[in-house]
């Protein structure tokens, strides 16, 4: 293909039968590994509609085909979108960030994977397109299951509008995992505005520990707009019990996942406010 | 499935072949084109024995498929040993044992090498961090960052030399 129109035009032929070939990162393994087998690919990879970073009014856009390598090293995304720039670094190794897709890897919504929460954590807006006109979905929305989303049949991805960083504000991006790259056991990406070591408008996703990224509200309700101290810190550690809801795998225990999950929280914060090191340090190191 | 018209530079030489659309790049160099320096180990893009360059970038011959290679060049182990380009990390990597079965060699001196054009002198946790990707079920792991840090070394003190 080279045109959305095209694409438009195979998905309405092939219907439920074809899949989409972006960077092909998740996709040809699971050919590999015969857990698919459509009948048709629509490889995009020559739609340029869909590639390119540019700065509209105060929104960053990023192109459904852009690469998670040339995240880590576009200049536009290390000025307006810092937190992407930091997640693409933890995203597999290299040889894969140089062909797996940003669109790809959010329409595969993987729960372990990292752009999902970085959506959730920015308040992106997810721009869809299909022959019957443009939507925009936010990105805490298109997320609504294990691999699933609030894609149509017919319709692509094709990029995400991110509001662009504020004076104030700061970001985090951490993740634990076995061995560089490898799929998370539990990460948090999250972005806040700071002012006078307070934190506000913080929303801290996390990812790997449930079905699909989860925004942690009730923990940050106990965080935002406070003096944070170390019970402080505790309090709303101890609320993402009711919020995520972690598995048992053959990485981890569903307890471990909502350990590290608490342990992460903590060390997060600590790292949003480097100025309250002294009292925050012993919290952030359990 | 039907077969496709591919043509592709091969380590500088133009091919051209019919292959079925759905063959990843890694078979295809193998069985049609008699590469076998390529290894493939998981084919699911874990073990990294299969890397090979395409317009000069690294990636994993077995999650691309051949018919996407179409107008690129790509480049095996073949291609950059007889070129001479990764000698000294050859060199480095027998002198130092950082092999032992050999199965993951090609694919961790492709990878080492792209380390070392992106990054001429890094450190041993960086080496580590570039090359987490490639599996070696023999060494250890060890022997590889000594080789690759030795060939940095020696890579940096002939471009002093020469500047």
């Amino acid at each position: 293909m080279t045109s959305q129109a095209e694409t438009f035009a195979a998905l309405q032929r092939y219907g439920e039968g074809a899949k989409l070939l972006a960077g092909g990162q998740s996709l040809v393994p699971a050919l590999n590994l015969r857990l698919l087998s459509p009948a048709i690919l629509i490889d995009i990879n020559d739609v340029d509609e869909l590639k390119g970073i540019s700065l509209r009014a105060n929104k960053l856009r990023i192109g459904a085909l852009t690469r998670h390598a040339e995240i880590e090293r576009a200049a536009l995304i290390a000025e307006h979108a810092p937190l992407l720039k930091e997640a693409a670094r933890h995203i597999a190794h290299p040889a894969i960030r140089n062909r797996g897709t940003m669109g790809g890897s959010l329409v595969n919504a993987d729960p372990a994977s990292e752009l999902p929460a970085c959506m959730v954590a920015l308040g992106a807006e997810i721009v869809l397109a299909s022959a019957a006109g443009e939507r925009r979905v936010p990105g805490g929305d298109f997320f609504t299951g294990l691999y699933e989303t609030a894609i149509a049949p017919g319709e692509i991805l094709t990029a995400v509008e991110i509001p662009i960083a504020r004076q104030n504000e700061r970001y985090v991006f951490m993740e634990l995992a076995r061995r560089v790259g490898d799929y998370a056991l539990v990460g948090i990406a999250c972005q806040a505005e700071v002012v006078d070591n307070v934190l506000h408008d913080l929303k801290p996703a996390f990812f790997a520990v449930g079905t699909r990224p989860i925004l942690a509200s009730a923990a940050a309700t106990r965080i935002i707009g406070r003096q944070i101290d170390a019970a402080c810190l505790e309090e709303a550690a101890a609320a993402l019990d009711e919020e995520l809801a972690p598995i048992n795998d053959l990485q981890a225990s569903a307890a471990m996942r909502m350990h590290l999950a608490r342990v992460l929280l903590r060390r997060a914060v600590a790292a949003l406010l480097p100025e309250l090191q002294h009292c925050l340090q012993t919290a952030a190191r359990a | 499935m039907s077969e496709r018209e591919l043509s592709f530079m091969l380590n500088g030489e133009a091919v051209m072949l019919r292959v079925a659309p759905r063959r990843h790049l890694a078979d295809v160099l193998r069985e049609d084109l008699g590469l076998t320096g390529t290894h493939l180990g998981c084919e699911q893009g874990v073990c990294g024995a299969c890397t090979v360059r395409v317009d000069g970038e690294i990636v994993r011959s077995c999650l691309m498929l051949a018919v996407q290679c179409e107008g690129s060049h790509v480049e095996t182990i073949e291609g950059l040993s007889d070129s001479g380009e990764v000698a000294d990390l050859q060199n480095a990597f027998r002198v130092r044992n950082a092999l032992q079965c050999g199965f993951c060699t090609p694919g961790m001196i492709i990878t080492a090498d792209d380390l070392l054009r992106r990054q001429p002198s890094p450190s041993r946790d960086g080496i580590r961090e570039h090359m987490a990707g490639n599996y070696c079920r023999c060494t250890g792991y060890h022997a590889i960052v000594d080789a690759i840090e030795a060939t940095a070394e020696k890579r940096h003190r002939k471009g002093a030399v020469s500047d």
